[in-house]
């Protein structure tokens, strides 16, 4: 039997893009919960946010979504449950 | 409510199947000190305290979501393709015999998990405490692990988490400044 | 700069079986001493701050087995 799917080089790098994102917003919402008046970490969590929405976008668009009830757009068929999952990749 | 994302926290990688280091790896699974332990911990310390530290537990609690499952992706990179024979050579026969090449919140002794790991007082200095000493327990745990892995992939997935754990413990720390700070007093920095 | 890692002497006794351990470490990262952290910190840029696990430096200690070395250099 055929191994199903793997995904190319470009998946990879885009995740990682994404990883690296979302590693900056986690680490400033941490601070700025400690640090609500902080206004130029505000500005970069801000930035950053729109940032991982626009990588989350494009890469959803070619590899289908990335999160689910509703907080991501499906393809037909239904794509949520393509595999690999975080732990296959 | 709790939403999931498709994607990995960090990186993980494995440069081979070690069975061996997946049976250490569980600590960090269903161990005391482990990452469901953290996530429980604090999400449910999160109704009984002031207001102001509710998002830092809301947050952390959150990541250490993202924390065990990187754990259990590790666990299951190494014992993937794990035969019976190699799964009892590297002492998880016990474990087979049970749950074949399956996960379970068990510590590296086998020991299942127990809600008696994480403590609820109620009161503000003694849980933020508790997480104090959590987040270094379980930062030492991860130093034990690396010190008996001699994997590199693996231990850039383990450094990454032990390094979160200072983080965890530097906001606890300040909360901890928070909730002693003198009313109608501003902080200074 | 603070060290993130200490050192002691453990006693080592006439009957102790075992071939000696004779410094032993325990680490003292950057939480204990950075305080609450102050504003405008400098930061890793993002990849780093991933691959590190922290986005300031002033909050990164790497670790390794500090047993490790000792161990070759005996074999
Ligand atoms: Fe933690």
């Amino acid at each position: 039997m055929a191994n199903p799917k793997q995904m190319p080089d470009e998946f990879y790098q885009w995740m990682k893009q994404l990883q690296e994102i979302d590693f900056v917003l986690v680490e400033l919402t941490l601070y700025l919960d400690t640090h609500p008046e902080d206004y130029d970490s505000i500005k970069q969590f801000n930035e950053f946010a729109e940032k991982g929405m626009r990588l989350r976008q494009k890469i959803e668009k070619k590899y289908g979504p990335l999160m689910q009830y509703g907080q991501s757009y499906s393809g037909y068929p239904w794509n949520w449950d393509d595999p690999p999952w975080p732990w296959q990749m | 409510m709790w939403v999931y994302e498709k994607k990995l926290q960090y990186p993980v990688r494995v440069s081979k199947c070690n069975p061996m280091l997946a049976k250490f790896l569980i600590e960090q699974y269903g161990g005391a000190d482990g990452e469901l332990a953290a996530a429980l911990r604090y999400l449910n310390q999160r109704y009984s305290i002031p207001d102001k530290v509710v998002g830092l537990l809301t947050d952390i609690g959150t990541e250490e979501f993202a924390h065990l499952e990187m754990i259990a992706t590790m666990v299951y990179k190494l014992t993937k393709d794990a035969t019976p024979d190699e799964m009892r050579e590297a002492g998880l026969g016990d474990h087979y015999a049970n749950h074949d090449n399956a996960l379970f919140y068990h510590n590296a002794a086998g020991a299942p998990w127990t809600a008696t790991y994480i403590q609820a007082k109620g009161d503000p200095i003694a849980d933020l405490y508790e997480d104090i000493a959590a987040e270094e327990k379980a930062r030492a745990t991860y130093q034990w692990i690396i010190n008996m892995s001699d994997d590199p992939d693996l231990n850039d997935g383990l450094s990454f988490l032990r390094e979160r754990e200072v983080v965890h413990s530097q906001r606890f720390r300040e909360a901890v400044e928070i909730l002693k700070e003198e009313r109608d007093r501003k902080k200074i920095f | 700069m603070s060290t993130y890692r200490k050192s002691w002497r453990p006693y080592i006794g006439p009957n102790d079986p075992c071939p000696p351990i004779e410094i032993k470490y325990y680490e003292t990262p950057p939480n204990l001493y950075l305080g609450y952290q102050p504003y405008g910190l400098k930061q890793f840029d993002p990849s780093t701050a991933l691959f590190k696990g922290t986005l300031w430096p002033a909050l990164y200690a790497p670790y390794s087995n500090p047993y490790k070395k000792k161990r070759e250099e005996e074999e």
